[in-house]
């Protein structure tokens, strides 16, 4: 797995790719724990994850928790189909706000 | 699902084994694809049980081999063993909970053994599991405190809590009333289409096993007598295959030699 951090208008987006697996998905946690507790609001851009386990998914939920605790905004983009089942699984795909693209959460903003 | 366009994960060969003097299982040859349900069925006695346990690595095989992922575990060391084993679920018939532990505990289990993860992280997992298996809110509970099907699904989210590649589960539908043997079946091919999960179910449940069943194996008094899917095991002409399909008491001529031998020896 590997990330990348950027800026748009004010959101925080980070860029997952690659396999989240059990070795991988703490490094993702702590990403993604250490945007929200910064006070910045969210975006996970999944488009170029080829695989995410339910340790992966757990990071993610924490996550959303953090940013609904301290009242930021949260959301998944481009999530794919087999990560979309992992989700579904469990429910979470009615859980998390879920968009298309970066470029979709922003227009639903406007 | 075709399962022939993937790789075997689990290739059994030529298996021999014994308890005490006397043989199980005679020669057994079987194949499991990836992402395929095979269902192991077969009466009393037929030694499904003992080709479960042999699966499982708990068992040390006379001869032959059982390749699972790649790797021989009739031959691999212990810290292979260990490394292959976070990549296996098991639910065990009776669940095997540990009673002193809640619910959620027993589900953290294999993490607990199997990873550094955050505590936090791990309880998330084990929750999101007991909510697949429609658990969820009763993670406090003590395993004495549940219903049967209620022990069957939390065995089965503590096999998957780790997001095994193979998943074996010992008689699903033993013991639960119809419903909740359906929604076990369910579940099975729900874990299998998101998970991708190679998934082998032991089970002497016909409606079960052909509601699953990518492809059925049937065992008898330690030989295979058929794998194949079920449309061809329906068609099949072998009397004990219809036998055990129609639940009709075996007709055999007694082999009368023999049988004054096991009555009389010594």
């Amino acid at each position: 797995m590997s990330y990348n951090q950027r800026q748009h208008e004010g959101v925080s987006i980070i860029e997952l790719s690659g396999e989240i697996d059990l070795s991988q998905s703490p490094i993702a946690r702590q990403q993604i724990l250490g945007v929200i507790e910064s006070g910045q609001d969210l975006l996970v851009d999944m488009a170029a994850v080829s695989y995410i386990d339910s340790s992966g998914v757990a990071s993610l939920v924490e996550g959303y928790q953090a940013a609904r605790k301290n009242q930021r905004q949260f959301a998944l983009v481009a999530v794919s189909n087999s990560a979309m089942s992992v989700l579904s699984l469990a429910r979470l795909d009615q859980v998390f706000p879920i968009y298309a693209s970066v470029d979709a959460y922003f227009q639903q903003d406007d | 699902m075709n399962a022939t366009l993937h790789q075997p994960v689990i290739e059994i060969d030529k298996l021999v084994t014994h308890y005490g003097t006397t043989e199980i299982l005679h020669g057994i040859d079987l194949e499991v694809h990836e992402g395929e349900i095979m269902i192991i069925m077969g009466g009393s006695g037929s030694g499904k049980s003992t080709l479960l346990r042999y699966l499982l690595g708990l068992g040390i095989p006379t001869s032959g081999s059982i390749r699972l992922l790649g790797q021989d575990i009739t031959r691999c060391d212990a810290d292979a063993m260990y490394q292959l084993r976070r990549n296996m679920g098991v639910a065990f018939q009776g669940g095997a909970l540990l009673s002193s532990l809640s619910v959620v505990e027993n589900v953290m289990l294999p993490l607990r053994e199997h990873t550094k993860l955050d505590e936090k992280t791990m309880r998330i997992m084990a929750r999101m599991k007991l909510e697949v298996v429609n658990l969820g809110g009763y993670e406090d509970m003590m395993p004495a405190e549940l219903s049967g099907g209620m022990i069957k699904r939390a065995a089965l989210a503590r096999a998957i809590v780790m997001d095994p590649k193979l998943l074996f589960f010992d008689e699903p539908s033993a013991g639960l009333d119809p419903v909740v043997a359906a929604e076990l079946d369910e579940l099975i091919l729900r874990l299998r289409d998101a998970m991708g999960m190679t998934i082998v179910v032991v089970t002497h449940e016909l409606d079960s096993a052909f509601k699953i069943a990518d492809r059925i194996t049937v065992l008898d008094r330690g030989h295979i007598l058929i794998t194949d899917t079920v449309t061809a095991l329906r068609a099949s002409d072998n009397e004990r295959i219809q036998s055990l399909l129609n639940r009709t008491p075996s007709k055999e001529r007694l082999e009368a030699d023999a049988y004054m031998d096991r009555l009389t020896a010594g």
